[in-house]
């Protein structure tokens, strides 16, 4: 944090903030300095925000009128829908919004790809961001099943079952998880509790994920290191908080298009249908935030081993600071990385397209090359472009390409020495 | 120097010891209550009356809130369960092990990849079929095809008298 001293202009401001500093938190807040070069890529955070605290208000609301059981759950959110004042709006809200949380979070996660924002020193925001995710995942799939509907059963039946892959206590884990030896009435409370609880799990990591970034600060679109402040930086208010408020309007109008417009569209018609624990839907899917890592485990024709590619998957991006051997952050100078970053972003998105196809013919072949080349990417193709990759060259600071010179006297001086050479 | 045990290293020991012991009996009743409770086991047992099932008629019954498939098979499906050689099979069993009365097969109508319920009379086998990762069992309920590790599980069950079969 910086080190400058803050005093309250008033009395009774000093008297508090000598007792409790919270107006030197929020000065801290305000004038903490950012990067001037900061695209709108980086609004995504505040989106991030925002998603969380609509999350958390609108599902408090929902659960006034929603009832853990699995024999008035369905028909308790058919009450929500039809006769509680706005429940169908306040419930639109809550399903959209974890799609539009994870599409803001999968936005967020590939600009720290392209940027190296996970790379030293920022690799334990990284790590606590990954966190955040798996939580969020977790919370999206514990609220699904709340419905009670044919995919929520099903869905829960099928994810409870991974843990059935782990040998000799793994059939014992999925009775602990169920209370009972199928999925009901017990899993239903269970699941309700832990989804109310992990929203609040998620909001106390997020605090710790902006403390972590306010000790180097953000990184920035030419992913170098800035003196702050200098005439590099800008402070946070006003300059980024009406951007991001600018940008924050923007996906509101998505948003909203889906809770006004279509707001089925993400999901599936089956889960209007109740719980039949004799008949399972002949098409089950994930939601479409989860696919990518479905068709991961579904391209494995092991059950163990299905279920390994699959967490690893997600896992070993906790390890990409050090699978990153390229001492470059941003993408920008990086010709070679460019070209696989975007690779990487296809391969993904084949992988989400193929997880909602059956598991056959072409598209499991799909799957298979597409699951191969996701982790060749991490495991091979990262470690060995960090030392045959020739970058190109990196500004001294921000404002140097425009203004000549830089605030970094020294940094200039050491660059001139070497021209000179 | 020698490093020497002395009397306050026994004592922040044997205080560690008799904290963990404490901890962890108050840690395992937290975990304890979500096992099964006894209103869930008290619901072990089924009893069902086949009387009117047909050869080539497959039932299906709730027990311990899943799904038991009966089927009665006809000669011809018996004849083709037990054709099968074992080297074949992925997971090893013999039909008469599967369905003590080659009639009557009774087994947990639960896919052994994730828990989904096979369809019946569907796939390459003529048995049941997974609709949601494909795995294919044949009519003795033995995986063929598919990522299913194991043929569906055969339940603890008998014949109370010639129609009636109590699972559990």
């Amino acid at each position: 944090m910086s080190e400058h001293e803050y005093t309250p202009k008033s009395k009774v401001g000093k008297w508090f903030n000598d007792r409790l500093p919270l107006l030197t938190l929020a000065n801290h807040l305000t004038d903490y300095p950012t990067p001037k070069n900061l695209n709108y890529w980086w609004t995504f955070g505040g989106i991030l925000t925002f998603c969380l605290i609509t999350q958390i208000v609108t599902g408090l609301v929902l659960a006034m009128h929603y009832i853990a059981h699995a024999d008035m759950a369905f028909q308790s959110v058919e009450h929500i829908m039809r006769d509680v004042n706005y429940g169908w709006l306040i419930r639109y809200i809550h399903a959209n919004g974890a799609s539009m949380f994870f599409l803001a979070v999968y936005i967020h996660i590939f600009r720290s790809l392209f940027y190296g924002s996970y790379k030293s020193p920022r690799e334990i925001i990284w790590i606590i961001g990954i966190i955040i995710y798996l939580l969020m995942m977790a919370a999206a799939f514990l609220g699904y099943v709340l419905p009670w509907g044919q995919m929520s059963f099903w869905g829960a039946t099928v994810i409870t079952n991974l843990f059935s892959a782990i040998p000799l206590v793994g059939e014992g884990i999925v009775t602990w998880l169920w209370g009972g030896y199928s999925v009901d009435n017990p899993t239903l409370t269970r699941f309700f509790t832990l989804h109310y609880l992990i929203p609040f799990l998620i909001l106390g990591l997020v605090v710790l994920h902006i403390w972590a970034l306010h000790v180097p600060g953000n990184n920035n679109p030419i992913g170098i290191d800035i003196k702050k402040p200098s005439k590099d930086t800008v402070p946070f208010h006003p300059y980024i908080v009406i951007k991001d408020g600018f940008a924050l309007l923007m996906f509101m109008i998505v948003f909203a298009f889906f809770v006004f417009y279509t707001p089925n569209i993400l999901g599936h018609a089956d889960n209007y249908i109740e719980a039949n624990p004799l008949v399972t839907p002949a098409h089950i899917v994930p939601e479409w935030y989860l696919l990518p890592f479905y068709a991961i485990l579904r391209s494995v024709p092991d059950k163990l081993l299905g279920v390994i590619a699959m967490l690893s998957a997600i896992l070993i991006l906790a390890a990409l600071p050090w699978l990153d051997t390229s001492k470059i952050r941003s993408a920008v100078f990086r010709p070679l990385y460019k070209q696989f970053y975007w690779i990487l972003v296809a391969d993904v998105l084949i992988l989400g397209y193929v997880g909602a196809m059956p598991a056959e013919g072409l598209y499991l072949l799909i799957a298979r090359i597409a699951t191969a080349y996701y982790f060749l990417h991490f495991l091979v193709v990262l470690p060995i472009l960090g030392f045959k990759e020739r970058t190109t060259p990196v500004p001294l600071s921000i404002t140097e390409p425009i203004l000549g010179g830089s605030p970094n006297l020294a940094a200039v001086k050491k660059k001139d020495d070497f021209k000179n050479q | 120097m020698e490093k020497k045990t002395k009397r306050r290293d026994f004592l922040f020991t044997a205080t560690y010891a008799v904290g963990a012991v404490g901890v962890g009996a108050v840690v395992w009743p937290m975990i304890d209550q979500m096992n099964p409770d006894a209103s869930v086991k008290a619901l072990a047992s089924t009893e069902v009356d086949v009387s009117a099932v047909d050869p080539g008629k497959t039932i299906t019954v709730l027990w311990r809130g899943k799904p038991v498939f009966i089927r009665r098979r006809t000669q011809e499906e018996i004849a083709e369960a037990k054709s099968v050689k074992l080297e074949e099979l992925k997971h090893p069993e013999k039909d008469e092990d599967r369905a003590k009365n080659p009639e009557w097969l009774v087994m947990l109508g639960v896919c052994t990849h994730l828990g989904c319920v096979p369809l019946d009379q569907k796939g390459d086998y003529n048995g049941w079929f997974c609709p949601c990762h494909g795995s294919h069992y044949d009519i003795s309920g033995r995986i063929r095809k598919g990522p299913a590790p194991t043929n569906m599980e055969i339940p603890k069950y008998k014949f109370v008298d010639a129609n009636t079969i109590k699972i559990g």
